[in-house]
């Protein structure tokens, strides 16, 4: 079977282990939706503005593909290594690529699942709004640049035993959803973490989805920023991936 | 003949642990052999070597003339997970085409469902299934790709004796039609029923490599307990025997010549008594032989 057929192989079962679990789909699919109703729905001055309103629904959805990436890939696969499965499957035949591959197309259907409440709410509630070429560019652009946060979901996975990436996974996602702009907007930010910001990936993906949906002209540094951390985090993958050794009995 | 499995001098350190030391081995196509040896003797160590699934420290393992670690050397190769490894929410029958679609030559799943018996519970999922019958699963998998080698590590570990029995009688149905196969135990019994070619390790290191009888005979030892008698004078009248002594005064003596000791014993006029008799386990056989090793 060609790497392509079998990574489809591996999204499949990865999905149909998922979808047996529900409280697991459960959370996934609600969260970003219940976040944004506590955190954002309350703030008259954002939800009234359709600028603002707009920018906070994007920040939302960017927020849900990045924890998407770190919770699914990266306790998911800490969890899977200390167990025999994993190891297993290493042994049988098939490019590493398809694995990985399939994990990461995985939690990226399960984020656009969730993503679907978040735009219904955000639509219904706010007076966020974006004509439908702008919506579905960014629809387009925020599954492209959630594969950063996957790729850090599969670096932790694969250096952290399940107990320390919970601890690593936490730390990483409130440090980049709030250095990345996605809890306060980023100009509020003193000048000095507005340019450290500009150097994170999900500040990169944030600014591409929001100019996307707003219509805007997307900023060069971003999208040059966010295909050089894929590639850096791409290449730290396979190496790592190459290198497991899995648990040192299994 | 062709090798299908070429270890040099193959050596894997953890650490400090020295777990393979410098192990030359050579499996050949269709053959059928044991490794046979006490846990932690470095058998599964060598296996995960084989598979791919560890790199050597030093040495080297050719697997159908490659590397292990080239999944393009795996794809006549089949091995098992171990039992508690299967994916709990998946049902059986998609485990078997999970796996199954990783080789290019798979074997219908109805033949891999009715070879190991498993029809009663593929719609099962994995989780909810008895220790043994995910054992007989994860057999079968090792089939699931129509390979040309298997590795089988402790493939009947707490299987009850009719399932083992018909686990065996489904390996050796594949060995006969031409599928060589590495089976891992630490029971004699397992390896006796299997295999032809025994290879014994312990210590990381091959101990022997013979046929099956040749070895068991090696390793065969009697057990022997009896009151009454320090440890120091059974090691006198068998200075080959493994003895310990318990505190409440009986001493145990693990002997290739159990007859011979107890004649000494009688001789010697010492006044024992509740001498028993017994066939040494593996584990105690394996002892006495790394004794005299070293």
């Amino acid at each position: 079977m060609s790497t392509l057929g079998l990574t489809l192989v591996h999204t499949k079962y990865n999905l149909l282990e998922t979808l047996r679990v529900p409280i697991a789909v459960i959370g996934t699919v609600v969260f970003p939706t219940l976040a944004f109703c506590l955190f954002v729905l309350p703030q008259r001055m954002v939800t009234s503005d359709p600028g603002f309103a707009t920018q906070a629904v994007a920040s939302m959805v960017v927020f849900a593909y990045m924890s998407a990436g770190l919770f699914s890939i990266g306790l998911d696969l800490a969890e899977q290594r200390s167990k025999p499965w994993a190891p297993y499957l290493r042994t049988l035949p098939g490019s590493p690529a398809a694995r990985i591959g399939g994990i990461l197309l995985a939690t990226l259907v399960a984020a656009t699942v969730a993503m679907v409440p978040l735009l219904i709410v955000g639509g219904l509630f706010t007076s966020a709004t974006a004509p439908l070429p702008q919506l579905l560019a960014a629809i387009g652009l925020v599954i492209l640049t959630a594969i950063p946060s996957a790729l850090i979901g599969f670096v932790i996975g694969t250096t952290a035993g399940p107990k320390a990436a919970i601890a690593i996974t936490q730390v990483a996602m409130f440090l980049l959803a709030f250095g990345g702009g996605l809890f306060l907007p980023p100009v509020l930010f003193p000048d000095w973490l507005d340019l450290a910001s500009k150097f994170l990936p999900i500040r990169q993906a944030r600014e591409i989805v929001v100019a996307a949906a707003l219509g805007d002209a997307i900023p060069l540094w971003a999208v040059l920023g966010i295909i050089a951390w894929t590639a850096v985090l791409g290449t730290l993958a396979v190496v790592l991936y190459r290198r497991d050794e899995g648990r040192r009995y299994r | 003949m062709t090798a299908l499995v070429h270890a040099r001098a193959l050596t894997k350190r953890y650490g400090d642990t020295l777990a393979l030391d410098a192990v030359d081995l050579q499996i050949d196509d269709g053959e059928c052999v044991g490794l046979l040896g006490p846990n932690g003797a470095g058998k599964t160590t060598f296996l995960s070597l084989v598979e791919g699934l560890r790199h050597p420290t030093s040495g080297s393992v050719e697997l159908f003339g490659g590397d292990p670690r080239s999944s393009s050397s795996r794809l006549r190769l089949g091995s098992t997970p171990q039992a508690t490894a299967l994916p709990e929410s998946l049902k059986v029958g998609e485990v078997i085409d999970y796996v199954g679609a990783h080789f290019p030559r798979r074997a219908p799943r109805d033949a891999i469902i009715e070879e190991f018996g498993l029809g009663a519970f593929v719609d099962k999922q994995c989780g909810s299934l008895s220790g043994g019958q995910q054992r007989r699963v994860s057999v079968a998998l090792a089939f699931v790709g129509d390979p040309e080698l298997v590795l089988l590590d402790e493939p009947t570990t707490g299987l009850d004796v009719d399932a083992r029995r018909a686990l065996w009688a489904a390996v050796r149905a594949r060995h006969a039609a031409g599928c060589a196969i590495v089976v891992t135990s630490h029971h004699l019994e397992e390896i006796e029923q299997l295999a032809e070619r025994v290879v014994v390790i312990d210590g990381g290191r091959v101990r022997a490599d013979d046929t099956v009888s040749a070895v068991v005979a090696g390793v065969s030892r009697r057990r022997l307990t009896v009151a009454g008698v320090g440890a120091a004078q059974l090691s006198r009248l068998d200075p080959s025997a493994t003895v310990t002594e318990d505190a409440d005064g009986t001493a145990t003596a693990v002997v290739a010549d159990s007859d011979a000791l107890v004649r000494a014993l009688v001789a010697s006029g010492i006044a024992f008594h509740d001498l028993s008799v017994r066939g040494a386990t593996l584990e105690e056989a394996f002892l006495t032989i790394t004794k005299g090793a070293h």
